[in-house]
């Protein structure tokens, strides 16, 4: 492969190219930007590899047909911003409930509502978690650079047939919008990530065919063979079997990129497009002498908090940048215990978090 | 009539029917399975999809494959189950409240065409609730949301599906004896099709209201909507259509990235950040997407975004481009190096970065640009004499080529090597031209 060879491409095309590397074969979806172009990709492309890509009257249908074709046998993709995620809820919630595999990208832009169209964002990282009655777990991968929106989307579709969810990419306006020269090398090398085991768990999604077996699918509480119930030791044991399918394989899921340095009692953890500025920041801080550990989290939901609580020997305090008002550093909070200072570095004014704001938060 | 390939559809260990006595929907329920049995189709062929309401019990008491969903959004799932497997029979079973909170979906499907079957199971109000207004309560009906009588005009659900395309459209009565012939036409139309079958809802509505078999028939006339057939067109559905684009589509070549291969080299040592403002119609991004290109030609690593407002052909128009020895990791910019004026309109939308820019930034400036609310040094776009036709219609590569011979970044080749390799043939070689006045 030649290093001199460099690619450029926007995180639109990657997101669209991962989910048709990974055969999906079905997406609808409703304009909107920061996501209209994965939208613009996947319904150019999909016919043309016998596909179908579709826009929906809204996000409800889109969302919706998505479901449906799922319970067809249909690989099924869907992309949208916060306003959409509004609208996909009901579904994502159905989805849950059907146990369909079904990948989502939400592009995050500044809210709330409308908000400033459009700048990027981060304020949409627990609405991702918690948008379903009932606050069933889902699996959220937020992909901080092109290369990676590429390979965690292929990642997603794995993730989403083996635990039959809805699985997240939440990404941002700057990540899928502003074009880059990539190394080719990173677009096509796959990254040292643990494999994801192809085979389901529990019963696989046995699609609706022409004398296949009779399948009934319902979004009421029902019985393994999809009969309604309200026999509550059959709903108690389900519903614990949806939390547990994927809480009790959180280390499966669990990704993140430790770059730890000896000695260092400050660690700076991020996510998404946040984290490329902790890396320069922590580049810079050690090359002026500074001992500084970075962590950057790529499996936001479930949290891998053991792979975070790995990362805490010697620390003694956590910065944690991200574009909303503290969103995960709730969920550090919890995990840590209260000799840590955590340090939080939120932006909501439309602009990106800039190194020095981290280096500033670092010599406090 | 086909031969039956079973009795009933209907799972008789789960009858009798949980409906309220005197309820249409079990006749209705009935008439389908007859439907089936008429055509011969195996359960393992049909796709019952149920709304939500006393119509969302339903699916229990068929044999075929079944999906219960959410309230509206029977169609949306139907369309997805057939459009992934077009070999199946997708039927769908909603309530008039589900074609009112999901009249959206409705009128599109039948925009769309797509090949499903849908049965309105239309009794005037919401069984399941209690008996509220729904969108086809009749005008002046008592119910428990309207407990004065309602005011809003009653929907006409096939008149709807009618004038947005639907492909086959009926209404009928639970009571019609013709209704599994009606149903089984219905499902063997090649688009839309919707029966907006009426029904008595014996809980709530008819002793309300005092609305009978009889009254209903009399409120059909006296609305002038007709029963029986109301449209058939033979527009290609959503699937025959969707297939002559994949085929289409098919012949054309998959996406692919644009690459490019170092062939220059440059002497930069830090990143470099520049922004060039100007107006819609300038080609200003485009000009930035050539910088960016020269600089990854040279070696170099580049972010480049975009800002426009969401009107097109009018407003600003600005490229922020980062240009950097090692891979970019932020690309976003608080205070430019370079700044680059082309017109008033990008030159008011970057002004909050001019005024942060320093004494060693710099800001070049169209003609009558040049008064910049900032410290950094302020320099005339110099272009060459002989460049000034192009001004007009091509300042933003120009900008561009006097950025490259002012700033060194890469070699000016290396600007006309983008060119070459990200233009359509056409663009270049109008671009080439503009360029190659800096060279006279």
């Amino acid at each position: 492969m030649n290093n001199n060879r460099r690619e450029m491409v926007d995180g639109a095309a990657a997101i669209a190219r991962g989910a048709l590397d990974a055969g999906c074969d079905f997406y609808a979806g409703y304009p909107i930007t920061p996501a209209s172009g994965i939208l613009t990709h996947m319904l150019r492309e999909l016919p043309k590899v016998g596909g179908i890509g579709l826009q929906g009257e809204d996000e409800i249908s889109s969302i919706g047909h998505c479901i449906g074709a799922a319970t067809s046998g249909a690989t099924v993709f869907t992309a949208s911003s916060g306003p959409g995620l509004s609208l996909y809820s009901e579904n994502i919630g159905l989805a849950i409930m059907m146990e369909i595999p079904l990948v989502i990208t939400i592009s995050q832009r500044l809210g709330p509502s409308t908000g400033a169209a459009t700048a990027s964002a981060q304020g949409d990282i627990q609405f991702m978690r918690w948008c379903n009655s009932g606050g069933y777990p889902v699996i959220v991968l937020s992909p901080t650079n092109i290369p990676e929106s590429y390979h965690l989307t292929k990642r997603a579709f794995k993730l989403a047939k083996r635990f039959r969810s809805p699985v997240f990419i939440a990404t941002d306006k700057e990540t899928v919008m502003t074009t880059e020269s990539v190394a080719e090398t990173e677009m096509i090398d796959a990254p040292d990530w643990p494999e994801i085991p192809d085979e389901p768990v529990g019963k696989p999604l046995d699609p609706y065919q022409v004398n296949g077996t009779i399948h009934h699918y319902t979004g009421s509480s029902h019985t393994e063979e999809g009969h309604i119930t309200k026999d509550p030791d059959i709903i108690a044991v389900f519903n614990e079997r949806l939390k547990n399918k994927i809480e009790s394989r959180v280390d499966e899921i669990s990704l993140v990129k430790p770059d730890l340095d000896i000695g260092a009692e400050t660690l700076v953890l991020s996510y998404g497009v946040t984290a490329r500025s902790m890396e320069a920041a922590v580049a810079q801080l050690r090359s002026s002498g500074e001992k500084v550990s970075a962590l950057t989290v790529f499996s936001l939901w479930p949290i891998p908090e053991k792979k975070i609580l790995d990362c805490l020997k010697g620390i003694k305090r956590i910065i944690i940048p991200e574009m909303n008002h503290g969103q995960y550093r709730h969920e550090i909070q919890r995990l840590t215990n209260s000799d840590i200072d955590l340090v939080g570095v939120n932006r909501v004014d439309t602009f990106l978090i800039t190194p020095e704001e981290i280096m500033e938060a670092y010599h406090g | 009539m086909a031969e039956p390939v079973l009795d009933t559809y209907i799972a008789e260990e789960n009858l009798p029917y949980e409906f309220c006595p005197g309820c249409s929907h079990g006749k209705v329920l009935g008439a389908l399975s007859d439907s089936l049995k008429q055509q011969g189709l195996d359960p393992t062929e049909v796709v019952i999809v149920t709304d939500i309401g006393c119509v969302g019990l339903s699916d229990k008491y068929f044999v075929t494959h079944a999906f219960h969903g959410l309230h509206g959004r029977a169609i949306t799932y139907a369309s997805g189950i057939k459009m992934q497997n077009p070999a199946l029979k997708v039927v769908v079973l909603i309530g008039d409240g589900g074609c009112g909170i999901g009249g959206h979906h409705l009128l599109n499907a039948a925009r769309m065409n797509t090949d499903v079957a849908v049965l309105v199971f239309n009794n005037f109000n919401f069984g399941m609730t209690g008996g509220q207004h729904s969108v086809t309560t009749p005008m002046d009906s008592i119910t428990p949301t309207t407990s004065l009588g309602s005011t809003d005009a009653p929907m006409d659900i096939a008149g709807t599906a009618k004038v947005n395309g639907g492909g086959f459209i009926a209404r009928s009565t639970a009571f019609d004896k013709d209704l599994p012939d009606m149903i089984a036409k219905a499902m063997n139309h090649d688009g839309f099709s919707l029966i907006d079958i009426w029904e008595l809802c014996t809980a709530y509505y008819v002793v309300r209201n005092d609305f009978g078999r009889k009254e209903m028939m009399g409120y059909m006339d006296s609305m002038n909507m007709e029963s029986g057939l109301l449209q058939e067109t033979d527009r290609p559905s959503f699937q025959t259509s969707y297939k002559h684009i994949q085929t289409q589509a098919g012949e054309q070549k998959p996406m692919s990235g644009l690459v490019l291969e170092t062939k220059f080299s440059s002497d930069l040592d830090k990143p470099i950040r520049i922004v060039l403002a100007g107006a819609a119609g300038q080609k200003v991004v485009s000009a930035g997407n050539l910088l960016a290109s020269a600089a990854t030609l040279s070696g170099l690593w580049t972010s480049r975004r975009a800002d426009f407002p969401i009107t097109i052909q009018t407003g600003f128009s600005v490229a922020e481009v980062v240009i950097s020895p090692e891979p970019v990791l932020y690309s976003g910019i608080m205070k430019p190096d370079v700044a680059v004026l082309i017109a008033p309109e990008g030159k008011a939308k970057i002004a909050r970065l001019t005024k942060a820019m320093e004494e060693t930034d710099t800001v070049y400036y169209a003609d009558g640009l040049g008064d910049a609310d900032s410290d950094a040094t302020q320099l005339p776009l110099n272009f060459p004499d002989s460049a000034k036709k192009e001004l007009r219609k091509n300042i933003s590569v120009l900008a561009a080529g006097y950025l490259t011979k002012q700033l060194s970044l890469f070699p000016f080749e290396a600007l006309k090597e983008a060119v070459r390799q990200i233009q359509k043939p056409k663009i270049a070689e109008i671009n080439l031209g503009v360029l190659a006045h800096f060279e006279d």
